[in-house]
């Protein structure tokens, strides 16, 4: 009796679940079975008309506003380049894929770069998280992982030959803000609100190197993981103690987080930015529409964005509002010409102007590679030549075999309503005129020496390079 | 004679699962040994971060399939697993094995004390303190960069990959075995009494009590498997990274999982499989999905995030128990006609006999 009805059950549940098993592989096979594109080439992503490189990016997510017009800037570059027959003949095709800044989606879309898009270099990838998760993977593959955006100090690693970063360490940046706040604000209380991460923390080291001790009155800081509202608790805090001078190492949205509630409770310190948290066209919207959300005025919202009068804060690059630099003016005619809907939406603003400079660095390496390109000859040019780049830096790039960073100087920028205003389709928002020399100086304990070199200029237009 | 001796093998088979399970699972790694084999190094890399997924989507499944509880917090699970073997790596440096259980056994340790105050909350108050806790993970681990390495996090990587196999397969053959052994260790389970202790609080708690379950003990016993599961998937995650921090951890990670161990069919071993295909695959599709309706650079991601929930929301209306239980429901279906036209006589006539 048991046989017959096991038997209408139709076969045992092991056969159903091999069969179900079975099927499932089956459509897996199918699935994957677009295979990896033949590397017959001695150099990956290297033909004689073509060079094929990738990034990973934050185009969605916390990390996105702003960040994400950098990889569209590059390629406006690229394109202009293309335009003109490409460098020695090969054309630059980027491939820029969207991590939302999460290190997991960063590892598997590094792989598939390299291990199915065959990439020739890792250019202009964002973040210190997301990065530092791929760093290992890229230089055990062998792929150069090209100025990283993020100023961590940990790209300057032996262990990782190919890792470069490019925009100066945050603790340059600390340093040289802190030397600037310790003879121009001697006898002030100071206190400081930072990101509770590797860029807050490496800007404070910065800092702590400059200011004396016994000036620093309150140190606060805020999670980047769970920032959503104002950071009203910190800002009474440094209130609290008094401090005439607060330095923020902050992001675009605490920046603003930060000074709203400030200013809501009539506290106002002589604010010193970091450059990170501190471009007028980025923040001072930011400012406007967190004021609006917060319930304040019109009038309230319109004069939100004045806040940044007065700002001290630092740059690597010409200011934006410098309209009578070349850089700044070529930089315009680029993003005009081959990135149309990028211009009508951001303009010249801090991430755009970062995106176009950061590609002619890479366009740079690959005119001084020469025609055998390989990713060793593009290695040695960067390391051997680095430094003698034109780029719009306002210090030379400091590349070299032993040193992994690309800018080590700043200048400092006062934000002011009597410098020229920084123009994008967004609004007129407040410039900022340079302060005193451009320094110079390591991410150690070296000292901050005045940069007496020359100033670089775009050997002809960025819209005609090949 | 050589018909009855069949017959007596798949008996024993039959009624031995831990047999049948191993069996299951030893086809199942030939062929996805050879499948690897055939694969690119992407592909490869792919089918092990599915494995890994499906580690973790296992242990849900039997806690919300079998055991009728509900967690949103598994993706903290998987980053106290990562952050465990990353750091037995780190500091000691002891047997690879012995980090992957090191993973599972402090995951496991949580979720009991999770599961704890869990057994006196059911709906949406369970689904709140788990989701607290996926909150509350990352920003401890934040809160001690020296510990937990920061933003940088810390970095793991598999042992040296035996003979002439390269380091992507050798990592992938890794996360297929340890989802094979999970997924066997889950099958006998859900077998055994514990199984049907599970079954048991699910459909009627006060009934199981009266059958002489400890209703509490069971509950904490299914989040603390869960959690093993999830500590597992997520230490095998982190391999494919080469790094645990917490950025890898979002909200979000918690409920993709719950939402593709839904769609892949909660309650079941198999359907875990699609469960992890969608995981992995979903970004992938929805980014080229989006390009080729020109959508822009920013669609492809909420259009991962909007294709899972209307997908979540046909399965609920098409296939209330997933794709498995879809698959077994044609089966089943397709079978029982297949059956009626083969039957010679007339269908009344079959009716009045039965």
């Amino acid at each position: 009796m048991p046989q017959p009805t096991r038997r209408r059950r139709g076969a045992a549940p092991w056969v159903r679940a091999l069969a179900a098993g079975a099927t499932g592989l089956t459509l897996c096979v199918t699935m994957l079975s677009s295979s990896a594109p033949a590397g017959a080439e001695s150099t990956p992503g290297v033909t004689s008309n073509s060079i094929n490189i990738g990034a990973t990016v934050p185009l969605t997510g916390p990390a996105a506003p702003g960040y994400s017009e950098i990889a569209p800037a590059m390629n406006a570059l690229f394109a202009a380049v293309n335009a003109h027959g490409g460098i020695n003949g090969r054309k630059i095709h980027y491939t820029y894929l969207d991590d939302g800044y999460n290190p997991a989606n960063t590892a598997t879309l590094t792989r598939k770069l390299v291990l199915q898009n065959n990439v020739f270099a890792d250019v202009g990838s964002l973040g210190t998280p997301t990065q530092s998760a791929v760093q290992s993977f890229l230089n055990t593959q062998k792929v150069p992982q090209l100025f990283i955006e993020s100023g961590c100090n940990c790209w300057n690693n032996s262990k990782y030959p190919l890792s470069l970063g490019w925009q100066p360490p945050y603790t340059v940046d600390g340093k040289i803000l802190g030397a600037y706040i310790k003879a121009n604000f001697a006898g002030k209380k100071i206190g400081y609100l930072y990101q509770a991460d590797e860029f807050g923390q490496d800007v404070v080291k910065g800092l702590d190197m400059e200011i004396p001790q016994s000036s620093v009155v309150s140190r606060q800081s805020y999670d980047v993981a769970t920032l959503a509202g104002p950071l009203s608790n910190q800002m009474s805090a440094l209130k609290a103690a008094g401090a005439q001078v607060v330095v923020l190492a902050t992001i675009p949205a605490a920046t603003a987080l930060a000074m709203l509630p400030a200013a809501v409770a009539t506290y106002f310190p002589q604010y010193v930015i970091d450059a990170v948290g501190a471009d007028p066209p980025t923040v001072g919207p930011l400012l406007e529409s967190f004021a609006q959300k917060g319930g304040a005025s019109a009038a309230q919202v319109s004069a939100a964005a004045g806040l940044l009068n007065g700002v001290i804060t630092n740059t690597y690059l010409p200011p934006e509002n410098a309209t009578s630099n070349p850089w700044i003016q070529d930089t315009q005619k680029l993003l005009q010409q081959y990135a149309p809907s990028l211009w009508a939406k951001s303009g010249l603003d801090g991430n755009t102007e970062y995106g176009v400079a950061l590609a002619y660095t890479f366009v740079q390496a690959l005119q001084k590679a020469g025609k055998n390109l390989t990713r060793q000859s593009l290695m040695n040019a960067i390391n051997s030549e680095g430094k003698s780049f034109v780029t719009p830096g306002l210090v030379p790039l400091s590349y070299s075999s032993s040193n992994h960073f690309g800018y080590e100087g700043d200048q400092i920028v006062k934000l002011s309503t009597s410098a020229p205003p920084a123009v994008t389709p967004t609004g007129s928002w407040i410039g900022g005129t340079t302060v005193g020399p451009v320094y110079a100086t390591s991410a150690g304990s070296g000292p901050i020496k005045k940069y007496t070199g020359p100033t670089s200029t775009p050997p002809k237009g960025l819209t005609k390079i090949s | 004679m050589t018909g009855l001796a069949g017959r007596t093998r798949t008996l024993r088979l039959h009624r031995q699962p831990l047999l049948r399970h191993l069996a299951c699972a030893l086809v199942a790694g030939a062929i996805l040994y050879w499948v690897t084999d055939h694969l690119s190094a992407y592909n490869d890399y792919q089918v092990g971060e599915i494995a890994s997924y499906v580690v973790v989507l296992v242990g849900l499944s039997l806690l919300t399939g079998s055991s009728g509880q509900f967690s949103l917090g598994n993706g903290a699970f998987m980053a106290v697993g990562a952050y465990t073997m990353a750091l037995f790596m780190t500091h000691t440096g002891t047997n690879f094995i012995l980090e992957l259980a090191a993973a599972a056994g402090v995951a496991a340790v949580v979720g009991v004390l999770l599961g704890i105050p869990a057994t006196r909350l059911s709906g949406p108050y369970l689904a709140g303190m788990t989701l607290l806790f996926a909150l509350a993970v990352p920003s401890i681990a934040d809160k001690w960069p020296a510990t937990f390495g920061g933003d940088q996090g810390l970095t793991v990587a598999p042992p040296t990959a035996p003979g002439s196999l390269s380091a992507e397969q050798w990592l992938t053959d890794i996360q297929i075995i340890g989802a094979l052994v999970v997924m066997v260790l889950v099958a006998n389970l859900m077998w055994s009494r514990y199984g049907r202790a599970f079954r048991a609080v699910r459909d009627d708690e006060i009934a199981a009590s009266l059958a002489g379950i400890h209703v509490a003990r069971t509950k904490v016993m299914a989040f603390a498997i869960s959690a093993a599961c999830a500590g597992l998937g997520g230490a095998l995650l982190s391999l494919s990274t080469g790094v645990v921090n917490t950025g890898a951890f979002p909200l979000t990670l918690s409920i993709s999982l719950l939402a593709a161990m839904v769609i892949g069919g909660a309650g079941t071993l198999i359907g875990m499989v699609w469960g992890g295909i969608l995981l992995v695959y979903m970004p992938q599709w929805s980014t080229s999905l989006s390009s080729d309706f020109n959508l822009g650079t920013g669609a492809a991601a909420y259009l991962a995030t909007i294709i899972f929930g209307g997908v979540l929301i046909l399965a609920m209306l098409a296939a209330p128990n997933g794709i498995q239980g879809f698959l077994r429901w044609l089966w089943v279906y397709g079978r029982s006609r297949l059956r009626e036209r083969r039957r010679p006589t007339a269908p009344l006539a079959a009716a009045a006999g039965d």
